[in-house]
């Protein structure tokens, strides 16, 4: 190797730790909130959340449980409008279009918003009908080839593949817990969404499994932006470029409270109380 | 293949959207289906009344004791039938309401799991027969092979009979409330209890039926609204004498079975015959609801309170 | 002073007995209500085999009503049961699955939800005679309908809508909100989440629903009593206009006459409504059954 190449070859890395590390998230963030406040039956949740999720990264949600990090993840697909009493004031920018305006469609962000719940959620029918569903559901003119073809990537993409190939037409409920996790993400990867949004996805699953998910996640994130929540401060280290910590104030209301590049955010916390939840002081 | 544009997505969006308000559409008439017929209900009620208010006084339908509307010579008091349905009803609560709270505080408090899964659907089936075979059963075996025995002057068609008969067809109401409010008393009360050194009669009755005791008396009064109703046993068994009694032994005819009798005859269209079907059957409507209202008003303050 | 508290302690020592010994007695005392309901109804069904079982044949269902009893049977008014009931089926089923997907899929959580809810709950309070009352002013007369299968096959589909329509709102229930997230999440309107998650799943508790349904509508007699009056129909009803009677309704006209003949003939057609009746409800007990299996096994 030359010297020139050498000297590319790690400016390159230099400027890839720069678009990391130099936070300029402003310009190429995928989605957005701005003020962001969530109630539920006039008690307020969340309150003035101000995040920007980047193109083609990881940003990990992390927190103690009743933070609220679930509602503003529930809140950047619009799946709040599915709880009754839920109001979320302030804009969620996707696109650079406010996701709560008038004229905006729900059913058209959540097309293009994927999302992966705590509990794996496979539908009652076969895997291959578990992942055909978006795609038939949105209205997407298949052959039948095409399909199966559309079926298997979103497969490898979910690292699921290998496992399923031979039994595409068995029931998902025969699946494992943590494939059938996979078979989750595969499913909202066919559809083929410009954000995934993952709430908790490994809480209910075992060490292996979880490790599965996390590899796949880091593997596909160059095609996607990627919100995860989690609670698990080891998950977020591993997997996140970015991550946000909430916490609740005395009213039990929650805010973030340091949103940055991961690395800093678990080196130098600048906020106390971020820096005590982090170094496991609370929890 | 490839995969869909922006505006591919929002052109299926904007399809699925129109399927998705027409099916709202579609299903949104269907509930108001239940709205209508209340509405429908009240106006048909209402129409008919106030033509049979031509005939008769309010004052003289309210408080008036001979119902003579079928005879030549007319008297439009409603008291009679009245007094037969509030009979009967009495009657009926006096066997359904002790024997459905002890049976709901056995269920709930005493029973096992399994005593309890079979027990509950066989009560449940009491509602399930029809009526008619009520009917058959106060007049064919109740009256002669009961009721003889003790009161040999007790007439063939007789409240007594009715009443008891729609005792045991309201008996699953009274269980299925009074059981559901028994077992929402928390168990903590329970549990509180006993560690004060509490029998268990002491724990059912001081503690977990006082504090079921709304429930309880819904399901009395919602039992009461239902035996009002109760038509097909009164028709069979009661007779259709429009008398002003107090002697659960005499024949006598409640309001369902004035409208069942007038039903079996010929009532054209226009008479005052026919029109009285409406007022009786508006009356009763009345009485029903608001019994009913304040039962559901009773139910729902329970459901809050837990 | 120390005799007293003796004195007390006897007091107490004799309470408490008392209380042990009622501890022991109430129960057997309270389960007296369960046995009762249940013995009356076996003490019914025992009368009704004894007196009406020799009158069992298959005249009872292929005969037109008769005068005199050693012919009658009940052939119209199994053919006007079937043919009202199995309308009134048709109407009610479908009206109240959408109307148990309107709200709990379309209005949940809205003030409007609940005051459609509370009307549904005010109409299941109505009594069925005034049901009948109203169908024959507003169906028979204001719509002209007549007194015919289509007015009674109505007024049994409104009666039996707020029971059907609240198991519909159960079933509606038992579909976890896991499964309709999911669906939400992937961009399919509520149209689409009804017809692939909701309805598949709760589609047999629904229609055990239904049958149930339609077991009150074959034992309902006061409305049809008012809509079509005491007839004595030796036709089969062939179209939906035509005049007709209900096996209930040939059973108050059975029990109606004086003579013992016609006693045991209610009585056996007694034994044919309740049979039918209990295959309706073991058709619903099985179906639940295997509900449940299935439900296990997922």
């Amino acid at each position: 190797m030359s010297a020139e190449d050498l000297l590319e070859k790690i400016k390159v890395i230099i400027r890839e730790e720069e678009s990391v590390e130099g936070a300029d998230v402003e310009k190429d963030a995928a989605i957005a909130t701005e003020g962001l406040s969530v109630s539920y039956n006039g008690r307020l949740a969340v309150e003035g959340v101000n995040l920007k999720f980047r193109s083609n990264t990881i940003t990990a949600i992390i927190g103690p449980s009743g933070c609220g990090k679930s509602t503003v993840l529930r809140s950047l697909n619009r799946m709040n409008d599915l709880v009754p009493g839920a109001r979320v004031t302030g804009k969620v920018l996707f696109r650079g279009v406010d996701i709560y305006s008038k004229d905006v469609d729900p059913v058209f962000i959540r097309s293009r918003i994927g999302m992966v719940f705590q509990r794996p959620n496979p539908f009652p029918m076969s895997v291959f009908d578990n992942v055909a569903f978006g795609l038939r559901v949105n209205g997407f003119k298949l052959t039948k080839d095409e399909m199966k073809k559309r079926v298997q990537e979103a497969l490898i993409k979910a690292a699921l593949w290998d496992e399923v190939k031979d039994r595409l037409d068995a029931h998902a409920y025969s699946l494992s817990g943590g494939q059938q996790q996979r078979l989750c993400i595969a499913r909202a990867l066919a559809v083929e969404p410009e954000v995934l949004l993952l709430d908790e996805p490994t809480v209910s699953l075992d060490p292996i499994s979880t490790s599965k998910i996390e590899r796949l996640l880091v593997a596909i994130k160059h095609d996607y932006t990627i919100i995860i929540v989690t609670h698990n401060m080891q998950q977020a280290a591993r997997v996140s470029d970015y991550t946000a910590v909430m916490m609740t104030d005395e009213n039990l209301v929650g805010r973030v409270t340091e949103f940055g590049p991961t690395k800093e955010i678990f080196t130098s916390p600048k906020d106390q109380r971020t820096e005590a939840y982090i170094s496991g002081r609370v929890s | 293949m490839g995969s869909l544009s922006t505006h591919e997505f929002l052109k299926s969006v904007r399809r699925r959207r129109r399927a998705d308000s027409l099916f709202m559409v579609v299903v949104l008439s269907a509930t108001l289906v239940s709205t209508l017929t209340l509405i429908v209900i009240f106006t048909t009620l209402s129409v008919e009344s106030v033509a049979f208010f031509t005939h008769a006084s309010i004052l003289e339908f309210l408080t008036g004791t001979k119902w003579t509307v079928l005879f030549a010579e007319k008297h439009y008091g409603i008291l009679p039938l009245l007094n037969a349905t509030v009979l009967t009803s009495l009657i009926a609560i006096a066997v359904s309401a002790p024997a459905g709270i002890a049976a709901a505080i056995y269920l709930s408090e005493y029973a096992g799991p399994r005593f309890r899964n079979i027990a509950k659907p066989v009560i449940e089936t009491l509602s399930g027969v029809p009526t008619v075979v009520y009917g058959y059963f106060a007049l064919y075996l109740v009256t002669p092979n009961l009721l003889r025995v003790f009161w040999e002057g007790i007439s063939i068609h007789n409240a007594l009979a009715v009443g008891l008969m729609i005792g045991i067809l309201t008996l699953p109401i009274v269980v299925a409330i009074s059981d559901d409010a028994l077992k929402a008393v928390p168990n903590d009360l329970r549990l509180a209890a006993y560690s004060l050194g509490s029998r268990k009669i002491d724990v059912v009755f001081r503690v977990v039926l006082p504090a079921a005791l709304s429930g309880v008396v819904a399901s009395i009064i919602l039992a009461f609204a239902r035996a009002m109703g109760e038509t097909l046993i009164a028709a069979i068994a009661g007779g259709f004498r429009p008398v002003l009694s107090f002697d659960p032994g005499e024949s006598m005819q409640t309001m369902t079975s004035y409208i069942a009798q007038v039903a079996t005859g010929d009532a054209p269209h226009g008479t005052v015959e026919y029109q009285s079907l409406f007022a009786v059957g508006f009356l009763l409507l009345l009485i029903t609801a608001t019994l009913n209202f304040i039962g559901l008003r009773v139910i729902r303050r329970w459901e809050i309170k837990y | 002073m120390g005799d007293q508290i003796l004195i007390r302690d006897q007091v107490d020592r004799r309470r408490s007995d008392l209380k042990r010994w009622l501890d022991r007695i109430v129960p057997v005392v309270l389960s007296v209500g369960v046995f009762f309901g249940v013995t009356v109804l076996a003490a019914l069904v025992v009368d009704v085999v004894l007196e009406g079982s020799h009158r069992l044949s298959l005249n009872l269902i292929t005969n037109y009503p008769s005068a005199n009893p050693a012919e009658a049977g009940m052939r119209s008014a199994i053919l006007g049961t079937i043919a009202t009931v199995g309308l009134s089926a048709v109407i009610c089923i479908p009206l109240s699955i959408a109307s148990a997907i309107y709200l709990i899929e379309y209005a949940a959580g809205k003030r409007w939800a609940e005051v459609l809810r509370y009307n549904i709950a005010n109409l299941a309070g109505v009594p069925s005679v005034v049901f009948g009352v109203v169908g024959l002013g507003f169906l028979v007369y204001g719509l002209g309908v007549g007194r015919s299968v289509l007015a009674g096959a109505f007024t049994l589909a409104i009666l039996t809508l707020p029971y059907v329509t609240v198991t519909c709102v159960e079933a509606i229930k038992t579909v976890p909100e896991d499964l309709k997230f999911g669906a939400y999440a992937l961009g399919a309107t509520r149209f689409q989440v009804v017809r692939s998650i909701i309805l598949p799943r709760a589609l047999p508790m629904m229609l055990t629903g239904g049958i149930l349904g339609i077991s009150r509508a074959i034992g309902e007699a006061a409305p049809i009593l008012v809509i079509s009056g005491l007839l004595f129909i030796r036709e089969d009803p062939t179209s939906l206009f035509d005049r007709f009677t209900v096996m209930p309704l040939q059973l108050f006209n059975w029990i109606s006459r004086p003579q013992p003949a016609f006693r045991e003939l209610s009585a056996a057609g007694i034994i044919v409504l309740l049979l039918i009746l209990l295959a309706l409800n073991s058709l619903v007990i099985y179906m639940r059954y295997r509900l449940y299996r299935r439900l296990e096994a997922t």
